[in-house]
């Protein structure tokens, strides 16, 4: 189907005869214009509540309310923002406090995933276990129920252990929730790392730990980044759990805070939109840094090098 | 010191019996070379002895000692991996460090003994190149040089040089033979190659599906294999196999020729047999009693000699000839045999008749 937009594209008059090279490059343009086309219509489909977002937590509030919806020429103001971080009495706020809870949680659960099921996935990738495809798949099989399904019990668990509304309790669910991806996903990651460097470690004098250590570890660091941006990612996101096992603001993580915002007689639109802004921001970030790992994490196993 | 020996080694991988039962005595200083086609166990035997991977059944000792439960680490061994295993990360300098630095050698005794491996293998320039910029030959130098760089008990060699083309492979060979004399060291070196096997080895084994078929010196293996598929698996061109039986004084090929039967054959009369030629115990030119009714079949020109594939009967029989030979295929010729130099196999077990009775 593309050859035949291509054709269509690039047919009519050619005053010249394109060189081999130009041909392919043009046939690679024509098929880019249906691309961009697509891809234009799925990105303002897919961007415009974020853009929506973006212009609410910088427009003042009557601006928000203003029908029909102004799109440019609105006075910029960035007071949302400083509500954010600032409360009404000068002190912290509220949201900047979510905001650290939500950076301790999912930091500390995304490191304790990461310390777990790194050596986990050495081991699957590594060692001879009993019935081991059928331990993978039960790692596996805890996260085909949806947290919804499985917060009730979790939540009557938690009461009975004193870890409802503590950051603590927090950590532990989303730690739970990342350790088997993290295996999952840096099982393939080790898979490709030859074993022989280990043998040859051991044959030098190291014992295998040492040999993990030293030689197989330095080489998963790009694997154990793209693992880790993805538990981060989950838990910084991770909204049931934590409406469900937090209430009071002091552990509260910013999802439900910034759903907290809405619901009263008055919602603050600009407030919910720019603390919505400073939520996505570092998820933009950290994907950003390590979008070549994300992308070879993903398609991990895809092509036989 | 480094004798290492292994008893009744088994090793199952799933479904498959790597290794069935294989007992080995590597004498000190002994070249001592693994031969098998692959999936034969040779590898696997190498890693029991490095204690690589844990055994189902066995024992290995080495220097007399029980090292069986031992850790690789304590094992003081060698190793020079078929893929050469560099850390990808290092540079051959600190490849070839790497047995000294996780035993804790002072680094002036390190750098010495890395000066010393490179000037010997001939690699000093290469030392700060990591191993994704080295070529195949140099990559298997430095893993060499890793392996050598220590004086271990005994070096493991797992096919070091199959990677390597034609050339660098014969190159690598003489000096492999030359490094093993100047250290007087146990070198176990696995390989599918029988010219290497021949060629380096004091001693062979030969392995298939994980049972030792044979143990003795290059020219024993060659000379007077254990058994037909020995036999058959070294020298090239493979040996020619014909199907016979004895009669009286004579051997009766199925294909109706008769020979004089060789008076160690202690086989029964009419029981099947096998009679082993090698290419070059038959020729095409000479006149003699012992001699095979064929026809020609094809023409192997080799440069310094031409290997002449004559059908008799349904069997064809591989005859090394001078070069200049020629012929045309469906021509018919005698092939003369020399039956001192021939092999007896029994049809059913495989087992040479020959071997002990000369």
């Amino acid at each position: 189907m593309a050859v035949s937009v291509d054709e269509a594209v690039s047919a009519g008059p050619a005053p010249d005869h394109p060189s081999p090279a130009r041909r392919v490059r043009r046939r690679g343009r024509g098929r880019s214009v249906l691309e961009v086309v697509l891809l234009t219509a799925l990105a303002v489909v897919m961007l415009f509540p974020v853009l929506w977002m973006i212009e609410t937590s910088i427009k003042e509030n009557r601006d928000v309310y203003a029908v029909p919806a102004e799109f440019f020429g609105f006075t910029v103001t960035l007071d949302h923002f400083r509500d954010v971080f600032v409360g009404a009495d000068g002190g912290r706020s509220a949201l900047s406090v979510a905001f650290l809870n939500s950076v301790v949680v999912a930091g500390v659960s995304t490191v304790l995933a990461t310390v777990l099921g790194v050596p986990a996935a050495w081991a699957y990738s590594r060692f001879t276990l009993k019935a081991k495809k059928d331990q993978l798949f039960f790692v596996l099989s805890t996260r085909f129920m949806p947290p919804v399904v499985v917060v009730v019990p979790i939540f009557l668990m938690y009461r009975q252990a004193g870890l409802i509304d503590t950051k603590l309790g927090l950590i532990l669910i989303y730690a739970a929730f990342n350790v088997p991806f993290t295996i999952w996903m840096m099982k393939g990651f080790v898979d490709e790392v030859p074993a022989e460097y280990e043998d040859a470690a051991m044959l030098d004098g190291y014992s295998r730990l040492q040999a993990f250590w030293k030689f197989t570890l330095p080489l998963l660091v790009p694997g154990i980044a793209a693992t880790a941006v993805f538990a981060l990612i989950f838990s910084w996101n991770e909204f049931v759990f934590a409406i469900f096992l937090t209430s009071s603001d002091e552990v509260r993580t910013a999802p439900p805070a910034i759903a907290g915002l809405i619901g009263g007689t008055t919602v603050d639109w600009g407030l919910v939109a720019a603390a919505s802004v400073v939520f996505a921001l570092p998820v933009l970030v950290f994907a950003y840094l390590v979008r070549r790992h994300l992308v070879a994490g993903v398609t991990l196993g895809a092509v036989r090098r | 010191m480094g004798t290492v020996a292994v008893q009744g080694l088994c090793k199952s991988f799933g479904k498959v019996r790597a290794l069935d039962g294989v007992t080995l005595d590597v004498p000190d200083g002994a070249f001592f070379v693994v031969l098998g086609p692959s999936g034969a166990g040779k590898t696997t035997t190498l890693r029991a002895i490095a204690g690589l991977d844990k055994l189902d059944a066995g024992s290995v000792h080495l220097d007399g000692r029980d090292a069986t439960a031992d850790a690789p680490a304590v094992r003081d061994l060698a190793m020079v991996f078929q893929n050469y295993a560099l850390y990808p990360r290092h540079t051959a300098y600190e490849n070839i460090a790497s047995p000294l630095r996780a035993r804790r050698r002072p680094a002036g005794e390190i750098a010495a003994a890395v000066e010393r491996m490179s000037g010997l293998l001939h690699i000093e320039r290469l030392l700060h190149r990591r191993p994704a910029q080295l070529s195949g030959g140099e990559m298997q130098r430095v893993a060499l040089a890793r392996a050598l760089v220590r004086s271990p008990r005994a070096f493991l060699m797992d096919e070091p040089l199959t990677n390597l083309d034609l050339k660098l492979r014969v190159e690598m060979r003489t000096e492999l033979t030359r490094i093993h004399r100047s250290l007087g060291a146990t070198f176990v070196y696995v390989t599918n190659d029988q010219v290497e096997a021949l060629s380096m080895a004091d001693q062979v084994a030969v392995l298939r599906e994980g049972t030792v078929q044979q143990v003795g010196t290059p020219t024993e293996v060659y000379e007077r294999p254990a058994n037909q598929w020995v036999a058959g698996f070294v020298g090239s061109p493979p040996i020619s196999l014909l199907a016979c039986h004895a009669e009286g004084d004579r051997l009766v090929g199925e294909a109706g020729w008769t020979l004089p039967r060789p008076r160690w054959a202690t086989a029964a009369d009419g029981q099947a047999l096998r009679l082993g030629l090698r290419a070059e115990d038959l020729s095409v030119e000479q006149r003699g009693d012992a001699s095979l009714p064929g026809e020609l079949y094809g023409l192997e020109p080799l440069g310094d000699r031409t290997v002449v594939d004559v059908r008799v009967g349904t069997e064809i029989l591989k005859v090394k000839a001078r070069p200049t030979v020629t012929g045309t295929p469906g021509e018919r010729l005698r092939v003369t045999v020399d039956l001192d130099r021939a092999h007896l196999f029994d049809a059913g077990t495989g087992l040479s008749l020959s071997a002990a009775g000369r």
